[in-house]
């Protein structure tokens, strides 16, 4: 019993400790990398544009549905009103990053981490140290420097997609007033909400495009299946555990910030 | 500098490499001189794709001397192995083609990742690269719309276009007909006398090495059992050498002897 303990506990922390530094070495060979900045374009495309439809169809339900569902319980205290307060605090300190990152998670997070799981089964990864170019610098880097820069813009257009959603309950549907409804989005936000709203995005972005990364750049190292399956559990393991630590990532810097 | 050293581009010295328990490289010694076509042949496991993978520095040797040019990689040798690698070219079994770049991109991608060259210099040597292999014509298909043949091709072609001195080639032949062996094995040797470049390719495909090769080494249970040009393992008497070398009368002597069997049995019963 006490064995199993101390065996997974090393487990976890040999993994961490390998996570870390393979982040930190992605960050480090960046560094003077050649045509970093064509690569960091085209992974902002995979993550920012390939991902856009899902990001404004779950944005605009997520509004839609905040502002049925606030609506009636605003109506019961006859404070209709604070529609847009509810809408525009819940979506911005929380639903936005916290779903947008789920999202990218299913979409970009799970193609990355099959896409390099095949690459490293197929030698491609291999073939790149034979050429003497750092598989972290090409194919790590630019995703993870990528993922800073896209998830908070991804977040902050799924949130004016769920306020746009919002309005369109309690106005449209509802029968609020639109004006009503916009003053007090505007005067509930402040700019910590927005602050915290971003620190979140950039987090769960980097933390999930770097486990991705790790999961499927390691699929050789997987225990439990070996070729094509080792890619499938290696993304599985990916998108699983990177929807965990959104989560707890959420609750420690919400913790820390409010 | 000895002349004997300076012949050399590359040798290795008592490389020995081991899985766990599992002992693959044994010692293993191998020298190739500048200029020339060296076949690693063995049997499969003996241990052949691990000596080239460490001389790839894919795999990590446990002990032994790699002398490249006369100079030592030392393991973790971070500035001899980047040199090594500036003017080393491998060539995987599987081809390792970047199957989400075209041709021509995957031609252009050592040197748009390794060199400081322009972007119209980088496209007009990887075309002349895809040209020299005949391929020109289908620079913007992707790897999965070509032959095997063609991939091999581009494959090479990748491996040439940073003008390397040496190019590894590991199993070059593995899974095709006898006419792709030929082919393969025509096209190395054409390449390498035309490019200049030193090839050590590793194969279990003996008639084709033979002929295409200026040397032949034989590399069984991690250690190298024989080295010398193909007329001297032809009239090799070496154990191994001939085992290898007679493992098409080996089976034919097989068959037989099994065939004898059936019809023994036939009459037994």
């Amino acid at each position: 019993m006490l064995r199993t303990v101390g065996r997974h506990t090393l487990s976890i922390v040999h993994d961490l400790g390998d996570f870390t530094l393979f982040t930190g070495r992605a960050f480090r060979s960046a560094v003077g990398s050649r045509r970093l900045g064509k690569r960091i374009v085209r992974a902002g495309f995979e993550q920012g544009v390939r991902c856009l439809p899902v990001i404004l169809i779950v944005g605009l339900f997520t509004g839609l549905v905040l502002g049925l569902q606030g609506y009636y319980v605003l109506n019961r205290f006859g404070s209709e009103s604070l529609l847009g307060t509810l809408v525009s605090l819940s979506l911005v300190r929380e639903l936005g990053p916290v779903l947008a990152a789920l999202m990218l998670v299913g979409q970009a997070g799970s193609a990355l981490a099959a896409e390099l799981g095949i690459q490293r089964n197929t030698e491609q990864i291999a073939a790149l140290e034979t050429m003497g170019v750092s598989s972290h610098a090409y194919l790590v880097a630019p995703r993870l420097i990528a993922a800073l820069l896209v998830y908070p813009m991804q977040t902050a257009l799924f949130i004016a997609v769920g306020l746009w959603g919002g309005s369109l309950s309690g106005s449209l549907l509802l029968g609020l007033e639109s004006g009503v409804y916009w003053s007090s989005v505007e005067r509930a936000v402040e700019s910590p909400d927005v602050r915290e709203c971003f620190t979140k995005a950039a987090t769960f972005g980097l933390l999930t495009i770097a486990l991705c990364a790790y999961y499927g750049f390691n699929a050789h190292r997987c225990s439990s299946a070996t070729g094509a399956r080792a890619v499938s559990a290696s993304t599985t393991r990916a998108v699983v555990l990177s929807s965990i630590v959104v989560l707890a990532a959420d609750y420690v810097i919400t913790s820390f910030l409010v | 500098m000895s002349a004997d050293t300076n012949h050399m581009l590359l040798r290795i010295e008592g490389l020995f490499k081991r899985f766990e328990e599992h002992v693959v490289l044994d010692g293993a010694t191998l020298d190739v001189p500048r200029g020339s076509l060296v076949s690693v042949l063995g049997r499969s496991g003996a241990g052949k794709s691990v000596l080239l993978k460490c001389l790839a520095d894919v795999v990590r040797p446990d002990q032994g001397t790699i002398l490249f040019d006369g100079k030592p990689l030392g393991i973790g040798d971070a500035a001899a192995r980047a040199e090594f690698r500036r003017r080393c070219s491998f060539l995987f079994q599987s081809n390792a083609l970047f199957d989400s770049l075209s041709a021509l991109e995957n031609v252009a991608l050592p040197l748009e990742q390794t060199t400081d060259l322009s972007d119209a210099e980088i496209g007009e040597r990887s075309l002349e690269a895809l040209r020299q292999l005949e391929l020109d014509a289908h620079k913007d298909r992707y790897p999965s719309e070509l032959s095997g043949g063609m991939q091999k091709r581009l494959a090479l072609a990748r491996a040439i276009v940073t003008r390397p001195e040496l190019v590894l080639f590991d199993e070059p032949t593995a899974g095709l007909d006898p006419l792709r062996r030929n082919a393969v094995f025509a096209m190395i040797a054409k390449y390498q006398r035309q490019f200049g470049f030193t090839a050590l390719v590793v194969t279990h495909d003996l008639t084709e090495a033979l002929i295409a090769s200026d040397r032949v080494a034989l590399l069984d249970k991690g250690r190298m059992c024989f080295e010398g040009t193909p007329a001297e393992f032809s009239a090799s008497s070496e154990p191994m050498v001939c085992d290898f070398r007679d493992s098409a009368e080996a089976l034919g002597r097989s068959l037989a002897a099994i065939r004898r069997g059936e019809a023994l049995n036939s009459e037994d019963s």
